[in-house]
């Protein structure tokens, strides 16, 4: 996954205790009938970010940008824009412009007209509004579109057209709403790119809504895992996808292999494990010591497992199995290998030379091995 | 599509479009009959057109209906669109389901029911407040307009309930009011839907007998009361020629829309 | 014509700024109930109140009166007052045989009638929703050209063609195949080809609509499973198309029950319908009060139970 550069790398203001945060959610619940949509949730979100809302359909993350975009009336809880409570105000009055999935672009307008629609709204002057237009659209790169219609456009064009549309009154606030759903597998990963050179041009904080974790964690600068209407973890990509918080959040993100087991003892590298079901010990680093007997699962990362001839030394972190499937994927392999145990383990290998020296091949005996600090420790 | 067609369903649409069509021929046919006779035939002649044309009541009977008819049709129209953006855009509000039944009533009531109703509602305001002192035009309209209403309401309903919502929740997240959302974004996306629930409605009015003869007072006479004491005094062939004009009118009339309409999609 | 939405546009934008200087902008709450108030109003006044004025009548006297129905209260000396509420109008509904003869015959014109516009209009709108998009058009026109004639001169035609001396028996006595015209017209026949072919329409257009939803992929499905067209049929497009149905015949019956034209210019002495009736009684015998109870008989025995059971329908469907 290519996380593009930042020319302004955020220093993280989520981590520092002064900074004040820009969008404030706080305590919102949303019911529909019996079924709580969102459940009590809040969080923090600080200028510039692009913080996206991840999770499976039926999380809740589609009500809570409508929330945000002033179409749906929470139950209860408040929502804060720059300091100013937005929670009763109508869609027409907030400072925040929404993407839609289908974009929805005005089909009896064109493109300028479209684009110029919000500043026509605000009373804007003609030829503001029509410097403010061309400079959207040069942003977006649409600048000799104008005049067209929106069936005359593709949908990527179209896309850009919407994005323009948002922008074009500067809002405070950015919401987008599965922005690249429909676009193609390459045009969606050359659009994740452009969509954050924007954002970083522009400082609008954007807030994404997405059931596609790559794009996620691709585009953002941290992320909100949702699950049944409420906010499982939230952080930067790279710590939610090394150090998950739940199963729950260790399976949604990537692949993952849990060894389910219980602590027996802390020792001076980690915590020991010791899982009866897959038939070993395991050492991991864990942040917090945890009492003996209690019940975890350590999850490993695929890519963070070996694949050796022979059992290490050490009489923890290796397993004996034997490879049952093989899933080649160009630039790298998956191993699926069964434990004498049963377990079946995945394990990810690059693929660095056109032939390896050990090919591994099916029915293979191997030993899998990984580090003390290759895993996370679970409790929940 | 299954491409073959059974025999008894070819044969079986031949007999049903004969059906519907023999007897308008038949009209054509016989309206340029010489004969006074209207089902025999005695030589080819318009004369019955010269004479419709210089038939003072029927022409001013249309005139009646057609005023009738335009006004009837744009208030239903318009009380209907309305009707129908509750219905489509409003989600489960109190009374929902009564208002909805209120709206779509009168299309399924014997059209005697409706105009009996509307003549006891004119007698009884005039007992009550004077007006209307009599009936006419006016009342004609009033009636018509709740009958059309419902026809409008199912049209616009569905055109409504078919269009992109997410484009007027655009235009209100880009700043607009409501009401401006509903004139410049909903109502251009629905309007040939709104033509067509016009039309619609002004050809039940024009054609409407029952509620008519119901509602109406001394000097409003529509077309179809016309007609109707003609045809009980026995058949003319004016009428004839007053039925091949309105078949040829609405012929036209659907064709264009037809070519309208073919058009507006094959210039994607 | 690929125009016509962005002249809409420019017609509705003018439309609205006009609106808008006549006075300010009604916003949320008042909104809304301007958009339900118009029609609720309307519709009340126009619809809704005139049966409860309806009901009233039906509980007065028939008098010679401008207008002609006694009232229902009446003040008394001494501060009392008396409603009179008159039901021999019903009492009369019930037991005259010729009411509850003209109910039932009605009943039954009106089942059959919509019987055999379904059988003719199924096969129809069957055959324009399997053919070929360029078809299909052309035929729907075709359709809906009767159908915006007018209903009046559609009755005219047939009475021109049954007539003792019409097309018909013309035809049929010029080529020898009968030597007296065959009395057509006047009969119950005339009524029910009177209904059939005005109300035609209404059945074909809502069948066509489902007829035209359907998957054909079903029907290939039950080909390959090894059923035979004829029962592929019966089996998955007649349940699919049964809500269709059940609307072109609510579209049907309710109407012709009613219906009072085609009795009355096609039909016999014999074929008297309920329609017909109230018409008679308002008109001719200038009876108010009774026309009036037989419309709220109408409604209670007729309408209001088609709608009941047209709901249940609809409800059943839509929980399988």
């Amino acid at each position: 996954m290519n996380q593009p550069k930042r020319r302004q790398t955020l220093l993280a203001p989520w981590q520092d205790a002064s900074a004040k945060p820009f969008v404030r959610i706080v305590g919102i619940t949303k019911t529909f009938g019996t079924t709580y949509a969102v459940d009590d949730l809040s969080v923090d979100i600080f200028q510039g970010e692009f913080f996206s809302l991840l999770g499976g359909s039926g999380c809740g993350k589609s009500t809570l940008l409508r929330i945000l975009a002033g179409f749906e009336i929470p139950n209860s809880g408040r929502v804060y824009i720059d300091g100013v409570d937005v929670t009763d105000l109508p869609p027409f009055l907030r400072p925040v412009n929404m993407m839609f999935q289908s974009y929805a672009l005005f089909p009896h307008m064109s493109v300028h007209a479209n684009v110029a629609f919000g500043l026509q709204q605000e009373g804007m002057a003609r030829a503001q509004v029509a410097a403010r237009v061309a400079e959207m659209l040069d942003l977006v790169k649409m600048g000799g579109f104008a005049n067209r219609k929106p069936e005359q456009l593709s949908g990527g064009q179209r896309q850009r057209v919407a994005l323009a549309r948002a922008l074009a009154k500067q809002p405070k606030l950015l919401l987008l709403d599965e922005p690249l759903g429909a676009l193609d597998r390459k045009l969606r990963e050359h659009t994740q790119l452009e969509l954050v050179a924007i954002q970083e041009r522009v400082g609008t904080t954007f807030i994404t809504v997405t059931h596609d974790q790559e794009e996620a964690m691709t585009m953002s600068t941290r992320v909100a895992i949702m699950d049944a209407g409420r906010i499982v973890q939230v952080n930067a990509p790279s710590t939610i996808y090394e150090f998950p918080a739940t199963r729950m959040v260790a399976d949604f993100l990537g692949a993952v292999n849990l060894f389910d087991g219980r602590v027996v003892a802390v020792e001076s590298d980690g915590l020991r494990i010791r899982c009866e079901q897959a038939g070993c010990d395991l050492i991991m680093h864990a942040a917090q010591p945890l009492p003996e007997g209690t019940q975890v699962s350590v999850a490993v990362r695929p890519e963070k497992i070996q694949l050796l001839d022979e059992a290490p030394s050490a009489d923890h972190n290796w397993l004996r199995g034997q490879v049952a499937d093989i899933a080649y994927l160009g630039d790298v392999s998956i191993y699926h290998v069964k434990t004498t145990a049963g377990q079946v383990v995945r394990v990810q290998l690059t693929n660095t030379r056109h032939e390896s020296e050990h090919a591994l091949t099916w029915d293979d005996d191997v030993v899998l091995a990984w580090s003390s600090r290759a895993g996370v420790v679970l409790t929940s | 599509m299954i491409a073959r067609r059974s025999w008894f369903i070819t044969f079986a649409m031949l007999f049903g479009f004969a059906f519907l069509y023999v007897p308008i021929l038949s009209l054509i046919v016989f309206s340029f009959n010489e004969s006074k006779l209207v089902t025999v035939w005695g030589g080819f002649s318009l004369k019955w057109y010269a004479a419709l044309w210089h038939n003072e009541p029927i022409l001013h009977a249309a005139r009646l209906s057609l005023l009738v008819g335009v006004v009837s049709a744009s208030l239903a129209t318009i009380v209907g669109t309305l009707g129908a953006l509750a219905l489509s855009r409003f989600g489960r509000f109190r009374g929902r389901t009564a208002f909805a039944l209120m709206l779509s009533a009168p299309m399924v009531m014997p059209e005697v029911i409706l105009g009996l109703s509307a003549l006891l509602l004119f007698v009884t305001l005039k007992q009550l407040i004077g007006w209307p002192a009599e009936r006419g035009l006016l009342t004609i309209m009033l009636a018509h307009v709740v009958l059309l209403t419902a026809y409008v309401t199912i049209v616009a309903q569905s055109r409504l309930t078919q269009m992109d919502e997410s484009m007027e929740e655009a235009a209100l997240d880009l700043g607009a009011r409501p009401w401006k959302v509903f004139f410049v974004i909903t109502l251009p996306q629905i309007a040939p839907a709104l033509m067509a629930a016009w039309l619609l409605a002004f050809t039940i009015s024009i054609d409407d007998l029952v509620i008519a003869s119901f509602a109406s007072g001394p000097g409003a006479t529509t077309l179809p009361m016309v007609i109707y004491s003609k045809m009980r005094l026995g058949l003319t062939p004016e009428i004839n020629a007053l039925a091949t004009i309105v078949v040829a009118v609405v012929a036209t009339g659907i064709a264009l829309a037809a070519l309208l309409w073919r058009r507006d999609k094959t210039l994607d | 014509m690929n125009n016509w939405p962005q002249m809409w546009a420019q017609f509705f934008r003018g439309l609205y700024r006009s609106l808008s200087v006549l006075g300010r902008e009604i916003q949320g709450k008042r909104g809304r109930a301007v958009v339900i108030g118009v029609p609720l109003l309307t519709m009340g006044l126009l619809f809704v109140l005139p049966f409860v004025i309806i009901l009233r009548i039906s509980f007065s006297e028939s008098e010679l009166a401008q207008p002609p129905y006694s009232s229902l209260w009446q003040w008394l000396e001494g501060g009392y007052l008396t409603i009179k509420l008159n039901f021999s109008n019903y009492l009369l509904l019930w037991q005259d045989a010729l009411y509850l003869g003209a109910y039932l015959n009605s009943i039954k014109v009106a089942a059959l009638s919509t019987l055999f516009t379904l059988l003719i209009g199924y096969p129809l709108s069957y055959g324009i929703a399997r053919s070929n998009k360029r078809w299909r058009l052309a035929l729907l026109m075709l359709i809906i050209l009767p159908f915006w004639t007018s209903f009046l001169i559609r009755i005219y035609a047939w009475i021109g063609l049954l007539n003792s001396t019409g097309v018909i028996n013309n035809l049929l006595l010029y080529l020898g195949v009968i030597d007296q015209p065959l009395a057509l017209i006047r009969t119950d026949f005339a009524v029910y080809l009177g209904i059939v072919y005005c109300y035609l329409p209404f059945m074909v257009l809502p069948l066509v609509a489902n007829l035209m939803r359907l998957d054909d992929t079903l029907l290939e499905a039950a080909a390959d499973l090894g059923c035979r067209p004829m029962a592929a049929f019966f089996k998955v497009t007649l349940p699919l198309s049964m809500p269709g149905i059940a609307a072109g015949c609510l579209l049907v019956f309710i109407p012709a029950v009613g219906e009072f034209v085609i009795p009355d210019l096609l039909g016999g002495p014999d074929s008297v319908m309920i329609g017909h009736t109230l018409w008679t009684e308002f008109f001719t015998n200038n009876d108010w009060p009774l026309a009036a109870s037989v419309a709220v008989a109408m409604l209670a025995f007729i309408v209001l139970p088609t709608l009941a059971f047209e709901h249940i329908q609809d409800r059943r469907a839509r929980s399988t």
